[in-house]
């Protein structure tokens, strides 16, 4: 089974994911994600989704755990690059992707987790 | 192959110009330059048939698999008469008139055999008139798509989505809002958003007469959509009547923002995109 | 190109939800679909597939092109010989949002395409079945 390569730029850790991901693909995304978050100590994660032409329910569900794993890790995730098409599919299907930020592009997605960063670390 | 096939396929072939010319003088076309576009089109209707009779077609069902290339041509046919605005009745014509010709030919091959050439032409005529049937529905279709296809930019013409500013788009809605339409705007304005990677689209909705509930949801499921993208909206051009139907009717703007004009509107979008304007006194 | 008209595919496994959304895509390029249709049709269909298979224990994905009143259109058939649906009524209720409903994600389905037809009964199995017209 393949697994989505993870790469790590400074504090962000970066997902592109380009093929059509079998479920347990997904689930393993996750996994290794939580894992890799906990490990490095990366304060953002940044999912580029822009070659994906199809996010059903179950990639939708995956995207708001690892938020939701990623807010618990001390964590900001950004979904990148959502295509218009299945951003009309994701609404009229119901999911409301609650509690995932995105962005247009993986330049504003890298903007939006350095301001994150910077509010998190002015806490302190 | 069958007797049927072999001899039809022979009419065809045997004296296919003769054919061809027989089938077209049946038209009853005068006019050169259309008899010449004609002939370029029964050639290609007589190979496709010819083909298929070699490979054992059907003649009972112009569904069977050895038709493919002859229902290609037809639709072919039926799309480009449609596009020029011929009838139904006049490609269905054309095609019918090609019995006459077929006809002769296999009476001159199984002339010693009456059976025969009964089976033979009863056969050719099931054939035909289903390819002329295929025509007029195929017709229906390109048409319906045709018609489908003009709505459809006469629509993006009527919702043009404007760059008001690096990273600002707009979209005047002007008229009833109905399902379809919305949608059109919808797809529109999305791409527009995803091509041009701006964050922040207004809406306008002056130009709207009423707003019922099917209609916000509509907008709703609009703005949904930029925000699951990682754009926002404004929507601008909310007069007091249709701010109190809004109310009334218990709509949930789920915090998008509203703004009485569009010069409001643009006036909140440079801000919350970092732009500061200052005039020279 | 293939001149077929309908179709067979089984869902008994993960990769063959992945091979329904491809014949699905496929499917409606054949059929010129928008690009928004052909992503609510595929999506949906995955949906339904996976619903097949986890809940179901496998089944299969029937396709056809149909035509009613000159319009074109793809119908699929997701067919298993599983447990059924108890509730359907609970099945019908959207509850992704409320947390509701039964999570087979059936009305978010319904939505996505025009024509959609559940029969179940416990015990002897589920269909659902969905058309998307041009």
């Amino acid at each position: 089974m393949e697994r989505i390569p993870i790469l790590r730029m400074g504090s962000v850790l970066l997902v592109t994911i380009q093929v059509d991901m079998q479920d347990q693909t997904a689930m393993a995304l996750q996994e290794d994600l939580a894992e890799k978050i906990a490990k490095t100590g990366a304060s953002g994660v940044l999912i580029d989704i822009s070659a994906l032409e199809i996010v059903d329910s179950f990639v939708g569900r995956m995207l708001a755990s690892i938020s939701g794993i990623a807010r618990i890790l001390s964590a900001t995730t950004v979904v990148v690059g959502m295509q218009p098409a299945v951003a009309i599919t994701l609404v009229e299907l119901g999911l409301s992707l609650e509690g995932v930020r995105t962005a247009l592009n993986v330049e504003r997605g890298v903007q939006l987790l350095e301001r994150a960063r910077r509010g998190a670390s002015l806490e302190h | 192959m069958k007797r049927e096939q072999a001899a039809l396929l022979s009419s065809l072939g045997a004296g296919e110009g003769h054919v061809i010319d027989a089938w077209l003088d049946g038209t009853g076309v005068t006019d050169s330059a259309v008899r010449r576009s004609m002939t370029v089109e029964a050639k290609e209707i007589a190979k496709a048939l010819g083909d298929g009779l070699a490979a054992e077609g059907d003649l009972a069902s112009l569904q069977h698999g050895g038709w493919a290339e002859l229902r290609h041509v037809l639709e072919t046919l039926s799309s480009s008469r449609a596009a020029r605005g011929q009838t139904a009745g006049d490609t269905s014509r054309f095609i019918l008139a090609l019995k006459k010709p077929l006809f002769a030919g296999l009476q001159q091959q199984l002339a010693a055999d009456p059976a025969a050439l009964m089976d033979a032409i009863w056969a050719t005529t099931t054939l035909i008139d289903q390819a002329a049937q295929y025509t007029v529905s195929t017709f229906q279709q390109a048409r319906e798509e045709l018609i489908k296809r003009q709505q459809e930019e006469l629509l993006e013409l009527s919702t043009p989505v404007i760059k008001l500013w690096d990273g600002v788009l707009a979209v005047p809605m002007i008229g009833v809002l109905d399902s379809n339409r919305t949608q059109i705007v919808m797809e529109t304005l999305l791409q527009s958003i995803a091509d041009t990677e701006s964050a922040l689209a207004i809406i306008d909705i002056t130009g709207v007469p009423t707003v019922d509930t099917l209609v916000a949801q509509h907008l709703l499921k609009t703005v949904s959509a930029i925000r699951l993208m990682g754009a926002d909206c404004i929507i601008s051009g909310i007069r007091p009547q249709i701010a109190q139907t809004i109310v009334h009717l218990g709509i949930d703007l789920q915090g998008i923002t509203t703004k009485a004009t569009l010069a409001d509107a643009l006036s909140l979008a440079l801000s919350r995109s970092g732009w500061r304007i200052t005039r020279e006194a | 190109m293939s001149t077929e008209t309908s179709g067979t595919l089984p869902l008994a496994s993960e990769q063959n939800i992945v091979a329904s959304r491809q014949l699905v895509r496929t499917l409606c390029l054949q059929l010129k679909f928008s690009l928004v249709d052909q992503t609510k049709m595929i999506t949906a269909a995955s949906e339904l597939s996976r619903n097949t298979l986890v809940h179901g224990g496998g089944g299969h994905m029937r396709w056809e092109f149909v035509e009613r009143n000159g319009k074109r259109g793809l119908q699929l058939h997701f067919e298993d010989q599983g447990p059924g649906i108890k509730d359907m009524g609970l099945a019908l209720t959207d509850g992704w949002t409320s947390g509701g409903g039964m999570g087979l994600g059936l009305p978010g389905s319904k939505r996505l395409v025009n024509d959609f037809e559940v029969h179940s009964e416990p015990g002897l199995g589920t269909r659902v079945s969905i058309t998307r017209w041009k």
